[in-house]
């Protein structure tokens, strides 16, 4: 066995624990998964089974942690791991699953697939099958403190365009204020006008909030690639913000796996409950409507969808709160087939979109979300992640169509009522 | 051996033989599961992992329309030869006797033509199920030898036990024999292959709802 | 009701001394049988043995000129039951007219002649009519200690060799002979074996029950008499034409069955009602037997009409087959005791095996190595 087969396997077997093991026990192999997988239904792949993205792990289970493969195993009938499987399954577990959850949602034996997937990757990221550009990603995320090597006097320069152009003030390292916001890079370089928005809703919203300068990054490639320890070490950085600035919350950007990162594995990786409640900026947002701090002043009339980021709904719980506010803004809001929690993936999560020998299939099953927009033929689309909405436009252009791809915080704050301060 | 000695061998030894390994092959099959352990979850919960684990073990048999539509056959063959299975495994008067033996309980038995006519039903979706897997490339391409042994081994006894109510091809004594016998290789069987998944599935269930209730997810 | 015949009235050796040569016809007029009533006996005779009406003449033209048979009858390990059977039946019934068409030379329960004059009533005739006689046995052989049945001083085992010999026919009657019954029962002391484990050069046809119907013995004579051969006989040697269907198959209670209504016990409801037996242990499904057609004293009722379950008495092994009083379906051993130690077995092998995975995992755990981003890329 190879140095990089045995340190999978190793990896492996201290990521398997009770579902792991109760869910490949109960697998039988009917292929609902792949119907529910766009990059199954889109390419027609049968190797894009969810399941099957599973394989070496799976393996590894049976040989280590059943009678049975141990027996078999022993005899020889069942073959160890190979630095082939890894080779092969490589694309599988990174290129072409966005860890989106929606085969967890179909499986009728109860499998959590996308867990096992995150599992998974702890193997092929330590055994270095990683993807180079994830690796890239990732380095940059730790040395730089962005994986888009996006610095301080970046953000900062942003927001001196920002206070200049609003009249806001955006406030840095405040101490003691209620909300830290954190930011993903994307927004940094792409969408420096959710900072604005931000700023804009809480001014009229009247809640203290700051932004850091030793963390302000929100998004966390360990996750995405799969190395706990250097996720954990993402984690210890917005932790360590917050506790210095002795804020309430942490609000997540509008980015889906750092809601993930942060709200459900950050408590995990870093091996303690945290002082602070973590929370999405579409909660807090709909916390400050339900206690009447948010006023618009008109309503759209374009017909809008909004696109559940999958980590925000699905694997997020936040379902409901981004209806409620797009209704505050439009009196035109119509739901995609599937939308909520079995909404499908715009096929960039989980890594993918920074994975760039992925490209070609990311715009492949986008396909799937294109079919989705077009059962319902809306004049714009909102949604809640810079990622999926970098994604869509992406999409939207290859296949010829002309949508505007909102952030549902931005638009938000368009619509807001200047005239009244909550 | 007479066919009374093989009913005999297969309502007596093999019975035990089967049952001892279809109980111990469960259980330390459960134990292994369970004694793997997970870690306590950190993260400030929106909704208990519990409720959601319970809710998913029941949920989950009901799929979302957009699944319906799309794994249409894999959902009805798959309600009707569960449901038929169920059927016929319990509701006919001789298997209720022998469940009677091994628990004390009893309960009402269906007519033999409704038994017999779930049989057949059962019978014809399993045969369906399988030409499916053998041309739907995803099932194609999942499948190993051992899912077609195990859809085997889950048909024999409808077979024998339909050709045992109608006496066809050997004695009584035999053909309820060979039926026993069918049924004591499945039995055998279950903790071995993926028909364990017949029990373990509660446990994935609960697993799988427990996530998505902490996060405030129904799943 | 007529009164029982008792059993000299059908003996043989006493009515039809000295009528060697007389063919069945002739012998049955000599008897006062009508055409009428004769003819009646062998549609009945076509009809048990399931052969088209077509037949009723050839049967009668058969018999008419068959000569009388010899016939030798054998008991060995029995009680009696087999012939107690036989002459239960009605005067004057056509199983009491068969055996004034045979010539019943040896049975040392209906015969007259005793001690060495029986014996050589035996031996006479067999070297008389050998290779033309028919030899009956009822009862089982000990091939343990073949000092447990001896006739006259010669063993079971050597009397059945002897006889089978020279006989044309050889007919077991009564599980006994044709299994080896209740004597073969678990310990079995005595080492009692059937007829066809001894006698392995010449077909044995296999009239099992306990006690066999009367009328199918009778019937297996009448076709050895029409036809001059052996019915055609199942697997074990029975007559297909009496054991070709199951009591369950055949039984007037089988619509209960169907239904799903069955006694519970020997006085419910259901008892009452003439539920199905199947829960009280009958063993219907699994029993070849003519019972439920034929019936028992002279069509009067059988076992399951009378209320009490099928305990298979025509089947091999039924008196080691399990409990007479438990299902059919149901395991024979205490499975619920057996299924309490699996489930303590399977929760000590468990927790050793999921203690095994454990060490595994933990060693896994304490392997940890930290990955590092130049884990990540290798090969850079």
């Amino acid at each position: 066995m190879s140095k990089a087969t045995e340190r999978a396997t190793q990896v492996f077997k201290e990521q398997i624990d009770a579902p792991t093991a109760a869910f490949f026990s109960s697998c039988v192999s009917c292929g609902m998964c792949a119907d529910a997988c766009l990059f199954y239904t889109e390419t027609g792949d049968p190797k894009y089974t969810p399941i099957n993205k599973l394989a070496p792990l799976r393996k590894v289970w049976f040989q280590e942690y059943t009678l049975t493969g141990k027996l078999l195993k022993l005899a020889g009938i069942s073959k160890p791991l190979t630095d082939q499987d890894l080779t092969d399954w490589e694309e599988l577990v990174y290129d072409s699953c966005t860890m989106c959850g929606r085969c967890s949602m179909v499986c009728p034996v109860g499998n959590d697939i996308a867990y096992m997937i995150r599992k998974m990757r702890e193997g092929f990221a330590a055994s270095g099958h990683a993807p180079e550009s994830l690796v890239g990603a990732t380095r940059r995320a730790v040395e730089i403190g962005s994986p888009m090597g996006v610095k301080l006097p970046a953000l900062q320069a942003q927001i001196r365009h920002l206070e200049e152009d609003t009249g806001l003030s955006i406030p840095m390292d405040v101490k003691g204020v209620e909300y830290l916001c954190m930011l993903s890079s994307m927004e940094i370089m792409n969408f420096p006008e959710y900072i604005g928005a931000i700023a804009k809703i809480f001014k009229h919203a009247g809640v203290s909030w700051t932004l850091s300068s030793e963390a302000f990054e929100a998004t966390n490639s360990g996750i995405q690639i799969g190395v706990s320890e250097i996720a954990a070490e993402l984690v210890q950085r917005i932790v360590d913000a917050a506790e210095k600035l002795k804020v309430n919350t942490v609000i997540s950007p509008e980015c889906g796996h750092a809601y993930t990162a942060l709200r459900w594995e950050g408590p995990n990786l870093v091996g303690k409950r945290f002082d602070f409640e973590v929370k999405h900026i579409l909660e807090v947002l709909d916390e400050l409507r339900a206690a009447g701090k948010i006023k618009t002043k008109d309503k759209m009339s374009e017909r809008l969808t909004y696109h559940d980021p999958c980590q925000i709904a699905r694997r997020g719980g936040v379902l409901e709160q981004p209806r409620k506010l797009i209704r505050e803004f439009s009196d035109n809001f119509v739901e995609m087939p599937d939308a909520g929690a079995m909404n499908w993936c715009c096929g960039a999560g989980g890594g993918v979109s920074s994975n760039e020998r992925a490209d070609e299939i990311r715009i492949k099953v986008f396909q799937r979300k294109k079919d989705q927009i077009d059962a319902v033929n809306p004049d714009a689309l909102v949604s809640a992640c810079s990622n999926c909405r970098i994604h869509i436009e992406d999409g939207l252009e290859e296949y010829h169509m002309e949508l505007p791809v909102l952030s549902l915080t931005e638009t938000l704050a368009e619509h807001l009522d200047d005239s009244v301060e909550t | 051996m007479t066919a009374t000695e093989w009913l005999l061998w297969a309502r007596g030894p093999a019975f035990e033989i089967a049952t001892v390994i279809l109980v111990m092959g469960i259980i330390v099959r459960l134990i292994e599961i369970l004694m793997l352990g997970r870690k306590e979850n950190l993260a400030a919960p929106k909704g208990s992992a519990t409720t959601g684990g319970l809710r998913t073990i029941v949920s989950r048999s009901v799929p979302d329309s957009g699944t319906f539509q799309r794994s249409t056959f894999t959902i009805v063959a798959g309600y009707i030869f569960h449901i038929g299975l169920f059927v016929v495994i319990f509701l006919l008067a001789p298997h209720i006797l022998v469940f009677s033996k091994l628990t004390g309980l009893s309960w009402p038995a269906l007519p033999t033509t409704i038994v017999d006519a779930f049989a057949v039903i059962t019978i014809l979706a399993l045969i369906a199920v399988l030409i499916n897997r053998l041309n739907n490339k995803v099932k194609r391409y999942l499948s190993g030898p051992m899912d077609y042994i195990v859809w085997a081994l889950t048909t024999l006894p409808l077979i024998t036990g339909y050709m045992a109510f109608h006496r066809i091809g050997f004695s009584g004594p035999m053909l309820i024999a060979l039926h026993i016998m069918s049924v004591e290789l499945l039995m055998i069987a279950i903790p071995f292959t993926k028909l364990s998944h017949a029990f373990t599935l509660f446990l994935a269930r609960f697993y799988n709802g427990a996530v998505t209730g902490i996060k405030g997810v129904q799943s | 009701m007529e009164p029982v015949k008792s059993p000299m009235d059908l003996n043989p050796a006493v009515k039809s001394t000295g009528a060697q040569g007389e063919t069945v016809g002739e012998a049955l007029r000599r008897q006062g049988i009508s055409r009428r009533g004769f003819l009646k006996f062998c549609a009945t005779t076509a009809s048990l043995m399931a052969l088209p009406p077509t037949m009723i003449p050839r049967i009668a033209e058969a018999l008419e000129n068959a000569r009388r048979p010899s016939v030798i009858w054998l008991s060995f390990q029995e009680c009696t039951g087999c012939t107690e059977s036989l002459t239960r039946s009605h005067a004057p019934t056509i199983e009491g007219l068969i055996f004034d068409a045979i010539s019943l030379d040896y049975h040392h329960t209906l015969q007259a002649a005793a001690g060495d004059a029986a014996e050589a009533a035996r031996e006479e005739a067999m070297k008389e009519n050998y290779g033309n006689y028919v030899l009956v046995v009822d009862g089982s052989i000990p091939l343990g200690n073949p000092g447990y049945s001896t006739i006259a001083g010669v063993s079971n085992e050597d009397m059945l060799k002897e006889a089978a010999a020279g006989a044309a026919a050889i007919i077991a009657v009564g599980s006994c002979s044709a299994f080896g019954g209740l004597p073969n029962a678990d310990p079995n002391p005595t080492g009692a074996v059937s007829v066809q484990e001894i006698i392995t050069d010449k077909p044995v046809v296999n009239v099992p029950g306990c006690p066999p119907i009367p009328v199918v013995i009778t019937g297996v004579l009448a076709h050895f008499l029409t036809f001059g051969g052996l019915p055609e006989l199942d697997q074990l040697g029975r007559p297909v034409a009496f054991y070709g269907q199951s009591i369950h198959d055949r039984c007037y209670r089988r619509p209960f069955y169907d239904k799903g209504l069955f006694a519970e016990t020997f006085d419910d409801e259901g008892a009452r009602k003439g539920w199905c037996l199947y829960k009280l242990g009958c063993k219907g499904p699994t029993t070849y037997n003519a019972c439920a057609v034929t019936k028992w004293n002279d069509g009067t009722s059988f076992p399951i009409e009378a209320g009490h379950p099928c305990l298979g008495c025509s089947e091999p092994k039924f008196w080691d087959a399990g409990g007479f009083y438990e299902a059919l379906s149901t395991p024979t051993t205490d499975i619920a005791r057996t299924a309490v130690y699996a489930v303590a077995a399977g929760a000590a092998a468990g927790v050793a095996a999921g203690a095994l995975n454990k060490a595994n995992k933990k060693r896994a755990l304490s392997e940890h190595q930290t990955t590092t981003l130049d884990d990540l890329s290798p090969g850079t």
